[in-house]
């Protein structure tokens, strides 16, 4: 069993890129009760934006020196696409029944997805992304990719930087105070609006730099990432508890755990031969979310709400 | 304002019924009584789009340059060729689609097509019903034209009017373990597939025939190939500790799977059928592709009389995109139902029937029979439908290109 710490790290790291995009959901979720389902295509917007700064620097730049301005593009993207979703596909229908804007976030998806596969060259195939040479770095007996360690690094700053937001700030606190109770918030004075707006900025930008992650580890990004990506977040948000900004990271990092050691050990359980390896990783991950969703279905860190009336 | 919206969705329900007769009527009817010429049409179905569209696009531009061809050299006295691509983006469903579409057209005489054989799977019933011929390029799995019992040797054949230009995966896992264990020395092996047609199969007779060899099969393992992350599988092969990988699948799967097991420390090559063999795994597993190694049907385009007028060709033609593994094959296939059409012809006096149904139904028979010097080498099918050039050839990827190591006819043991 010498390869647990390999596929810990693993999980790991996979995890805390879902945990990234979750965020995304969760916010959103825990102020306007929306599951922003294009949130996905958000990030493979991001992955593109990062893509095109790569494109346009000099050949030959360095990777770490263009890492940086890739970021701000992939945020810049990211952030741009979330206002403009929230300001044209979701404001207008702030009042109307809780399934209109459900579907047109998925209308929005698919809006997104095509665009990128109509307009951006080459993008009916897989476009490469460029990666940091070098061999991998050991760290307590497992190899970690030099691309992975930006998501490791990443990871906790975006965490820490939001956690302080959240806790510290005026408009952390009204963010706060909107989740709990919008019309209350309105009446004490905060712009709601904006608020909303602030939150649908942040998921956005925490999702470009998952972008760029994404991009650096797999080395490849297409128009269709986002869904795949999307649904692993979105269940990463309900494990962790929907609306917890830090169950959201908790969860990411439990699926993705699951889904590597599910791949690795499910198989060598007597009895279970079958059913484990790399095509059944999402089953275990689902399996894993029902059970979770049996047990605490508010999700491991969320709190028990009683329902709006 | 709810007449204006009314307004609005009049109009734009009256202009689209209208463009939709207007396509319905299309009356460019240059057949029949017109003069002594006739046009038929050939039907393409290949991923055009999409993932595997770097496959799918050399097919369709290798079939034009032999409909063109054709067209040029006057092959069959009194008859133009016109090509019909329809893009499948490699869904078994959309396949059926295009092929009942091509079937309804009574223009077409035959098709050429399609590259996945899940999809070729789910068209084959639809030219069967038809009596149209269909010509697949690059389909490899053998249950296609030998009934899904060939394994255990009762071959059958399930439907008489499907034909193929390529060797089947029945030769090509066998292929590549021959090699692999005689010439690399290389005994341990990893297999994975990604549970489709084509990649399974393969997979399967890869194994067996390693197995029979000697050969140690250290692990096996699947893959959604609609992942990119295969980390946790990648992990695996890396304890597992083999000579080489084998993976039964194509490259947009393949290519990250290659180079994410090689980051995990993985120390030999990937090994993989026909559907590796493209420009594009290169590109996508980067340095990490180096030493891998592809099976693929025929031999080394490049290395071939035959092939170099099609080479020629193709590059004064001006494609944009290459001709990539298939496009002799494509262009093979397409030269077949055009040499049918001829065969037809000649049989008529020098004319198609009247009825396409007779036409198409004589096309049929006609393929059986067909014999000539193709791009990919002799051309003919057997009593499966299958081609009688049982070529291969293996490629290893060297300083970032596929150059041919080896090439030959397969020999059972």
């Amino acid at each position: 069993m010498n390869d647990l710490p390999q596929q810990l790290a693993s999980g790991l790291i996979l995890g805390a890129m879902y945990g990234l995009i979750a965020i995304g959901y969760t916010m959103v979720y825990g102020i306007v009760q929306l599951i922003n389902f294009a949130h996905g295509e958000i990030v493979m917007f991001g992955a593109f934006g990062g893509l095109t700064a790569w494109l346009l620097l000099p050949q030959g730049t360095a990777l770490a020196l263009a890492l940086p301005v890739m970021l701000v593009m992939a945020v810049g993207v990211s952030v741009l696409v979330g206002i403009g979703a929230e300001r044209f596909a979701y404001r207008p229908l702030r009042n109307a029944p809780r399934l209109a804007p459900l579907i047109t976030a998925i209308g929005l998806s698919i809006m997104l997805q095509q665009l990128i596969w109509s307009f951006y060259p080459d993008a009916k195939k897989a476009r490469t992304f460029p990666q940091f040479s070098g061999d991998s770095v050991e760290l307590l007996g497992a190899n970690i990719q030099r691309g992975e360690l930006f998501l490791l690094i990443a990871a906790p700053v975006c965490m820490i930087a939001l956690g302080f937001f959240v806790a510290k700030t005026r408009t952390g606190r009204a963010m706060q105070a909107t989740s709990q109770d919008p019309d209350t918030a309105k009446l004490m004075g905060i712009n709601t609006d904006r608020i909303i707006v602030t939150a649908f900025a942040i998921g956005a930008a925490f999702g470009g730099v998952a972008a760029i992650a994404y991009g650096l580890k797999y080395g490849q990004i297409d128009f269709k990432i986002g869904f795949i990506l999307g649904l692993k977040a979105f269940t990463a948000a309900v494990l962790g508890g929907i609306g917890n900004i830090y169950g959201a990271m908790v969860g990411g990092v439990v699926l993705g755990l699951a889904e590597s050691l599910a791949t690795a050990y499910i198989e060598h359980i007597p009895g279970m031969e079958l059913f484990g390896g790399g095509a059944w990783k999402n089953v275990w991950a689902f399996v894993l979310l029902i059970l979770v969703l049996l047990v605490r279905p508010q999700g491991l860190l969320g709190e028990r709400i009683a329902d709006r009336a | 304002m709810r007449h204006r919206s009314l307004l609005i969705i009049t109009t734009a329900v009256a202009a689209g019924s209208l463009t939709l007769s207007a396509c319905g009527s299309r009356g460019d009817d240059s057949g029949g009584k017109g003069g002594d010429k006739s046009t038929v049409t050939i039907g393409l179905d290949a991923p055009l789009t999409g993932d595997l569209s770097a496959l799918g696009q050399g097919i369709k531009n290798s079939a034009d340059l032999a409909v063109k061809t054709a067209n040029k050299k006057q092959e069959v006295d009194g008859v133009t060729f016109k090509l019909q691509a329809l893009d499948d983006a490699a869904q078994p469903a959309s396949g059926q689609q295009n092929a009942n579409k091509l079937v309804a057209d009574d223009k077409v005489v035959g098709a050429v097509g399609p590259l996945n054989s899940n999809v070729g799977q789910s068209m084959q019933k639809v030219f069967d019903k038809a009596g149209m011929v269909e010509v697949s390029p690059a389909n490899t799995a053998p249950e296609l034209t030998q009934g899904t019992d060939w394994r255990t040797g009762k071959k059958q054949r399930p439907f008489k009017t499907y034909f193929r230009t390529s060797t089947t995966d029945a030769i090509q896992g066998p292929y590549a373990a021959q090699y692999m264990y005689n010439e690399k020395k290389l005994k341990k092996v990893y297999v994975i597939d990604d549970k489709k047609t084509y990649g399974k199969g393969l997979a399967a007779t890869f194994k067996e025939e390693f197995e029979d060899l000697g050969g140690k099969v250290v692990g096996t393992d699947h893959v959604d190939p609609k992942e990119k992350d295969f980390t946790a599988v990648a992990n695996k092969v890396a304890k597992a500790k083999p000579d080489f990988v084998y993976y039964g699948g194509e490259y947009p799967a393949g290519a990250p799977l290659a180079d994410q097991a090689k980051k995990a420390g993985l120390k030999g090559p990937v090994v993989g059928g026909d559907a590796l063999f493209s420009a594009e795994y290169v590109k996508l597993a980067k340095k990490n592709s180096e030493g891998d190694i592809a099976s693929s049907v025929g031999a080394p385009l490049e290395t071939l009389d035959s092939a170099k007028e099609f080479t020629k060709n193709y590059e004064a033609a001006g494609y944009k995109l290459p001709y990539e593994a298939y496009g002799g094959y494509a262009y093979d296939a397409t030269w077949s139902i055009i040499q049918a059409v001829k065969a037809v012809a000649e049989k008529n006096d020098g004319k198609l029937p009247e009825d396409m149904n007779d036409t198409r139904e004589q096309v049929v028979e006609a393929m059986q029979d067909v014999k000539f010097d193709g791009v990919s080498g002799k051309v003919g099918f057997d009593e499966f439908g299958d081609t009688t050039n049982k070529q291969l050839s293996l490629y290893e990827v060297k300083d970032g290109e596929h150059k041919p190591v080896k090439t030959g006819t397969f020999e059972e043991n």
